[in-house]
């Protein structure tokens, strides 16, 4: 069974060496303070084991020749994580009332809730951001050959990512319900009913009925809050068990060195 | 390497010598149990998923109410012009709920479908056949546009340019005899023969293969008596 290497320690975390008359081997005991935390950390550890998992998915080897496109995935996850936590506390003003009462609660955000503004603005703006990222890791992974053996599950999922992602994008188009929300989800839907056979009973499914009617606003906003994100927080999950799990890819111009790629063990390898 | 040669184990517990067996015992206490236990597990997410889809999934079977909707006395029309007239698909949500209907009276010399009790007045939904905005009807030109993409219907709500797949929505209509006022009913969907379907979506095409690979929906509401 191979072991994890131990992370190399930077150099201001490693031990000095005691200078010569400090140590009279006597056992050398920490601040309070200091000794607390290390308790906690412990305690948490006994208990659950986690370091040995956080040392998994933080110190892993990485290729050479990895560059900042790399970043993109976590730019990605970070832009998902911005609409999380904007998205909960809009929650909390927003009313999906079909009546006008979902216009006037968003006018309310804009207009009366301290730095509502700005809340909204980074949902809004952001959720285009997401998508630019998403597409952009997408072809980050597409043109560096990243999706091939043995990294194709980790692809598929990335694209069913990418289609909830649009699916956020439509459901949370019509949540400000002004003119251009109802008017671009008519179209929409009605692009939906273009499928043969299963189209037009999706757009009854999407719009709980026959035509635009009382729940629609608040289907979509069920779909949008709860439906599709738990999915999406479970399928990211996955696909960063994969990342991490296989590695990253080297870029596709990087050639084995035969001095630096040898099949030694990692921790022998010179630093 | 396992022994391709081994003996099948006998599928009764008997022969298995196993305690409490009796004659003709094929399922084990370990089988039981793996079919019990998960059978549970099964039945209690099936009692929460079923009732939630079937919740979620119920509109799609709900058939549409529809009341006549007075829009206005007989001499209210004429066979030339169109009259804009407002009315309400889904009660009690406002502006949303709302559509607009245009309505003439019939002219023999151009309406050249059959005439029936539902059509001495001609009603078209506001509805584009292309994907759903919202035409306007220019009297100039005697042409229904659609300011989205585009399509451009004739007089008599036929298409007469543009992305949209069949001419436009119409409405039944019907004149009142115990109030004399002009009614609109349910609305339906038109073919290039203006053969009543149906209501279908837009941008669905009912000639020829369309009408089979855009069945009629069960949540539209029925067609008047005849």
């Amino acid at each position: 069974m191979p072991r994890i290497p131990q992370p190399p320690l930077p150099k201001a975390l490693q031990p000095k060496p005691k200078k010569p008359a400090e140590d009279n081997g006597q056992v050398q005991t920490y601040p309070a303070p200091l000794d607390a935390g290390i308790s906690v950390v412990d305690w948490l550890d006994e208990r659950t084991a986690l370091s040995p998992g956080l040392r998994w998915l933080l110190w892993r080897k990485v290729p050479r020749g990895v560059n900042w496109a790399y970043t993109l995935g976590s730019a990605t996850l970070f832009a998902f994580l911005n609409q999380a936590v904007t998205g909960v506390f809009l929650a909390m003003y927003y009313r999906p009332d079909v009546a006008g009462g979902a216009y006037e609660s968003v006018r309310n955000i804009n207009d009366n809730v301290f730095l509502g503004q700005v809340v909204h603005a980074m949902h809004k703006w952001g959720a285009s951001v997401m998508i630019i990222l998403i597409f952009l890791h997408m072809g980050r992974v597409f043109f560096y050959g990243a999706y091939k053996y043995p990294r194709e599950l980790t692809w598929v999922i990335g694209v069913v990512l990418l289609i909830l992602t649009l699916a956020m994008g439509f459901t949370g188009y019509l949540l400000p319900f002004d003119q251009r929300s109802y008017w671009a989800t008519v179209v929409g839907v009605n692009i939906n009913a273009g499928g043969p056979f299963i189209g037009p009973f999706l757009s009854d499914f999407l719009l709980g009925g026959a035509d635009f009617g009382a729940t629609t606003l608040s289907r979509f906003y069920a779909i949008h809050m709860l439906l599709i994100p738990g999915a999406m927080a479970a399928l990211i999950g996955a696909h960063l068990y994969l990342v991490t799990k296989l590695g990253i890819s080297a870029p596709p111009w990087i050639k084995p060195d035969p001095q630096h790629d040898g099949d030694h063990a990692p921790d022998e390898a010179e630093v | 390497m396992p022994d391709r040669h081994r003996q099948k184990k006998s599928k009764y517990t008997l022969d298995r010598q196993m305690p409490g067996a009796f004659e003709g015992e094929t399922v084990t206490r370990r089988t039981m149990m793996n079919i019990v236990a998960n059978g549970a597990g099964a039945v209690a997410a099936a009692a929460f998923t079923l009732p939630a889809l079937g919740f979620a999934l119920a509109p799609i079977f709900k058939r549409q109410v529809w009341t006549w909707q007075p829009v206005g006395h007989p001499a209210d029309f004429t066979d030339s012009y169109y009259v804009t007239k407002v009315i309400n698909i889904t009660p009690g949500i406002g502006e949303a709920g709302n559509t607009i209907a245009y309505v003439r009276k019939r002219d023999p010399a151009i309406d050249l479908e059959p005439e029936d009790q539902y059509n001495h007045f001609v009603a078209l939904s506001d509805r584009c056949m292309h994907l759903g905005c919202p035409v306007r009807y220019v009297q100039a030109a005697q042409r229904f546009i659609c300011p989205c993409h585009g399509g451009v219907y004739d007089f008599r709500g036929m298409v007469a340019g543009g992305p949209p797949v069949r001419p436009l929505d119409r409405f039944y209509t019907r004149l009142n005899d115990s109030t004399g006022l002009v009614e609109l009913g349910p609305r339906y969907s038109v073919n290039n023969e203006l053969q009543r379907f149906s209501p279908r979506f837009p941008g669905e095409p009912i000639d020829g293969i369309g009408q089979f690979l855009y069945p009629a929906q069960f949540d539209t509401a029925n067609p008047p008596p005849h």
